[in-house]
């Protein structure tokens, strides 16, 4: 169990208060709580969206810190990127090249074109292991589960060795627990979205999660546990409002300013947003092998996302499940600028979302636009257009 | 036979050889459509020619369909169409020529392809499993996706001697006989490994063919250019993978390439600059685009896609026919982890090229519609020009979409090149460091 603590800002205060300093602290751009566990002699693991086994640099004692990019000028890390690529490359890259973030390890995965090429390009640039983590596409494969606990040990052994530390089964499985509990938290939150979505804002949703990558996880859940019973009891009136499904945020983030903006259209009662923070969607076991459990985790229990592949989980299949779950009406279609997976699965949603005869939004975004008012105005129209037809 | 006799028919041959077995190649998808015999549909990183061909495929590279259709300029009516259905402009070319050939009942320029039976593709490219699903939503057929865990960090090539290898090798042959027994379902046929032996014999004749090729091409002047006569050479290598035709091209084609070497023939009759190239040839002027460097002198004696795109065959890796299935395994890995590596963690390889083959200049040419062989290049040829003192040009354009595509651009570019070119080489011949 991790001792350190760095995020205190949001001790001691009551719920507007603490949801201040959290939405404070995911737009600090400097990453303050990273800073403070590096400066308490903690080492941190970088890790790419979307789908990273957290648990196991947890369980080495490192930080597992979510690369998701950010709202910032890529002033270093352009040079080393051509055109036609989504932002979140280069904006992951900056961070580590401006020193906002230090690591002693980056992990990416093969989840689309682009990203499989960051451990080359972290790998030309930084002296420390840049690597890719070979999930299975081949999910329904027999041998896959095998392989996959094999490939989890070999980043168990390199988080061990970065650390100094043995990493034991003992504490992978006490690591699992504490991410059991996240786990469960994240749920709850996400089940007053669902059930009563104007207890909690869309944008103070995002944010309870998004910190989440930025602080040790018994932090995380400590400060999930302050919240949600104020969360839930807190005095707000219902709107006459439409309920969504937002679809399109499994890797690089719309801006904060978008996400509060589509909050004040219409009541966000699901979405993919920072799925790489809340994948596996049920407890895993304590008992037994932690590594084979991680793996069972990742074949079994993962969410769906355009960038991975298993015949058992069609993504418009999984996206009209997700609707009828949160009983929603209609479904906002986002995708990053460039990103080739959203925009080829937008293809598979729309022909799902017609047939179904759902209404749906379609848009792009990208994380470093500054301008929403057109995006907003055509939000409004076409969520008034289900209100009052 | 005289000695010009001799000279006349072996100089060219490869070419001349390659186009007309592209051409029976594609007769024969055209029959396989006329009969409604399904194909498998398989990528160039990992086609499993050598499996696929013992059960009597027909094999379809969409890839290869695709930028045929840019080459003869066709590309921007499938891209439209494509477009119209609801595909980005945003995203890979190759899919939405494919797309749009699927809604055309198969129609290609060069003919008609049949639909797919089944469809296998590795992992080495995103691009092929979000296209696969394409092909699941329309016909209900199988794909079979065969991970390839390739290369993990830079500076770790995948191969027998490193450590994890077995485990590797040992998921990839067990996802092999998976992929037999959905072969046999979907054939009927019963798996025949005395067949798989002749297919992988020949496939070792071809992979020592292309590998020794590729040697021969360090010759000055260079012997092919790697951009032009090396796609003809790279389309014989996927089509006819694991054919006794296919490894008969190779013998011929070392065999025009040692003659070429011996009698100090090259591909120009000039040879003022050599280059190599980086990334994915711009179909849509793809003549036009070699004459750009070739005007100058330039010829390119090597390619990254002559390694990527021939799935590794580049290595030379030959199996061992005793024990084919689990060599089968061994192969597929090592060899598709090297065609990633020749895209992600190149530049190890490219200063070994630059070395062996005495370039000049490196021409880097990432394209809008491949992200896995483009978003490294500007940084790979940053990490390339500290290790190396050498020209280098950063063109961006596109395999398949000739609207980012601008000719007048491209030369001015490449003709700033060479006038670097010859600047560096006047320096150096009146002694200026």
């Amino acid at each position: 169990m991790s001792a350190i603590r760095v995020f205190p800002e949001w001790r001691g205060k009551d719920l507007d208060g603490m949801l201040h300093a959290v939405v404070e602290l995911l737009d600090d751009t400097e990453f303050p709580t990273v800073k403070r566990w590096r400066e308490a002699g903690g080492k941190v693991v970088g890790h790419f969206q979307v789908y990273f086994p957290e648990e196991i640099a947890h369980a080495a004692g490192m930080l597992p810190f979510k690369m998701r990019g950010a709202p910032i000028e890529p002033k270093h890390a352009d040079s080393h990127f051509g055109s036609y690529l989504c932002s979140i490359l280069k904006t992951s890259l900056e961070l580590v090249v401006s020193k906002r973030v230090e690591l002693e390890l980056f992990v990416t995965h093969p989840i689309c074109d682009a990203a499989r090429n960051l451990a080359a390009v972290f790998g030309r640039n930084f002296p420390y292991p840049c690597q890719i983590l070979y999930l299975p596409q081949n999910a329904t494969s027999p041998a896959a589960r095998t392989y996959l606990a094999g490939e989890y040990a070999r980043v168990r052994d390199l988080c061990g060795e970065i650390a100094g530390v043995t990493v034991t089964d003992e504490a992978l499985r006490n690591s699992i627990a504490v991410f059991n509990r996240n786990r469960e938290l994240l749920r709850k939150l996400y089940a007053i979205k669902r059930e009563t979505p104007w207890q909690v804002a869309m944008h103070e949703a995002y944010a309870l999660v998004a910190v989440g990558g930025l602080m040790p996880r018994e932090e995380h859940n400590e400060l999930l546990e302050a919240v949600l019973p104020l969360l839930e009891t807190r005095e707000r009136k219902k709107h006459d409002r439409v309920r969504v499904v937002f679809e399109g945020g499994f890797c690089e983030q719309p801006p904060f300013e978008l996400i509060r903006a589509i909050g004040r259209s219409c009541y966000v009662v699901d979405d993919d947003l920072l799925i790489g923070l809340r994948w596996i969607l049920e407890d895993l076991p304590v008992t037994g092998d932690p590594l084979d459990a991680l793996a069972w985790g990742y074949l079994e229990r993962s969410s769906y996302s355009p960038v991975q592949h298993d015949p058992r989980k069609q993504k418009e299949d999984m996206l009209l499940k997700r609707v009828r779950e949160s009983n929603a009406s209609a479904v906002i279609l986002a995708a990053a600028k460039m990103c080739e997976p959203g925009l080829e699965e937008q293809v598979a949603y729309v022909h799902a979302l017609d047939e179904a005869k759902l209404p749906y939004f379609v848009t792009e975004f990208e994380e470093n636009m500054t301008s929403y008012d057109t995006l907003e105005i055509q939000l409004e129209t076409f969520v008034e257009n289900l209100l009052f037809v | 036979m005289s000695e010009t006799a001799g000279a006349e028919s072996i100089v060219g041959r490869g070419n001349r050889e390659g186009a007309r077995l592209f051409r029976q190649w594609f007769d024969g998808l055209g029959q396989a459509a006329e009969e409604n015999r399904g194909g498998a549909y398989v990528f160039v990183m990992g086609s499993l020619g050598e499996l696929l061909s013992t059960f009597d495929l027909p094999l379809v590279f969409p890839e290869i369909n695709s930028l045929q259709t840019a080459v003869r300029h066709q590309a921007h009516d499938y891209l439209n169409e494509a477009e119209d259905v609801g595909y980005s402009p945003d995203i890979c070319g190759y899919v939405k020529a494919d797309v749009a050939t699927q809604r055309r009942g198969g129609m290609l320029p060069m003919g008609r392809i049949p639909k797919p039976s089944i469809a296998v593709l590795t992992n080495a490219c995103n691009t092929y499993i979000k296209w696969a699903e394409i092909w699941e939503r329309m016909y209900k057929m199988p794909a079979y996706v065969l991970d390839i865990p390739a290369s993990r960090q830079d500076g770790h090539p995948v191969n027998r001697h490193t450590p994890g290898f077995e485990r590797d090798r040992k998921y990839v042959a067990a996802q092999l006989r998976e992929l037999i027994a959905v072969l046999e379902q979907v054939t009927g046929k019963k798996f025949d490994v005395d067949r798989l032996r002749e297919t992988m014999k020949h496939a070792n004749t071809m992979s020592r063919g292309w590998k020794r090729v590729l040697e021969l091409n360090q010759s000055r002047p260079s012997l092919f250019n790697a951009l032009s006569d090396g796609t003809i050479y790279l389309g014989v290598c996927n089509g006819f993978r694991g054919h006794e035709a296919g490894a008969k091209y190779f013998d011929e084609l070392v065999e025009e390439m040692e003659y070429k070497r011996a009698n100090g023939i090259g591909t120009l009759v000039d040879e003022k600059h050599r280059l190599l190239f980086v990334g994915v040839p711009c179909y849509p002027i793809f003549r036009r685009f070699t004459e750009l460097f070739s005007e100058h002198g330039g010829t390119f004696v090597n390619s990254t896609y002559l390694w990527f795109a021939s799935g590794g065959t580049n290595l030379g890796f030959e199996y061992e026919l005793a024990d084919p299935l689990e060599s089968l395994a061994e192969g597929l890995l090592t060899g598709v982890s090297d065609a990633m590596d020749s895209m992600f963690f190149q530049t190890n390889a490219l200063v070994k090229m630059v070395d062996d083959f005495a370039v000049d200049g490196v021409v880097y040419h990432p394209v809008k519609s491949c992200r896995t062989t483009s978003t490294g290049q500007a940084d790979s040829r940053r990490a390339l020009m500290a290790a190396r003192d050498v020209n280098s040009l950063f063109i961006e354009s596109d395999m398949m979409d000739r609207r980012v595509v601008s000719e007048a651009q491209l030369k001015n570019r490449i003709d700033a090149f060479f006038e670097g070119l010859e600047s560096r080489r006047n320096q150096a011949a009146a002694g200026i460091a």
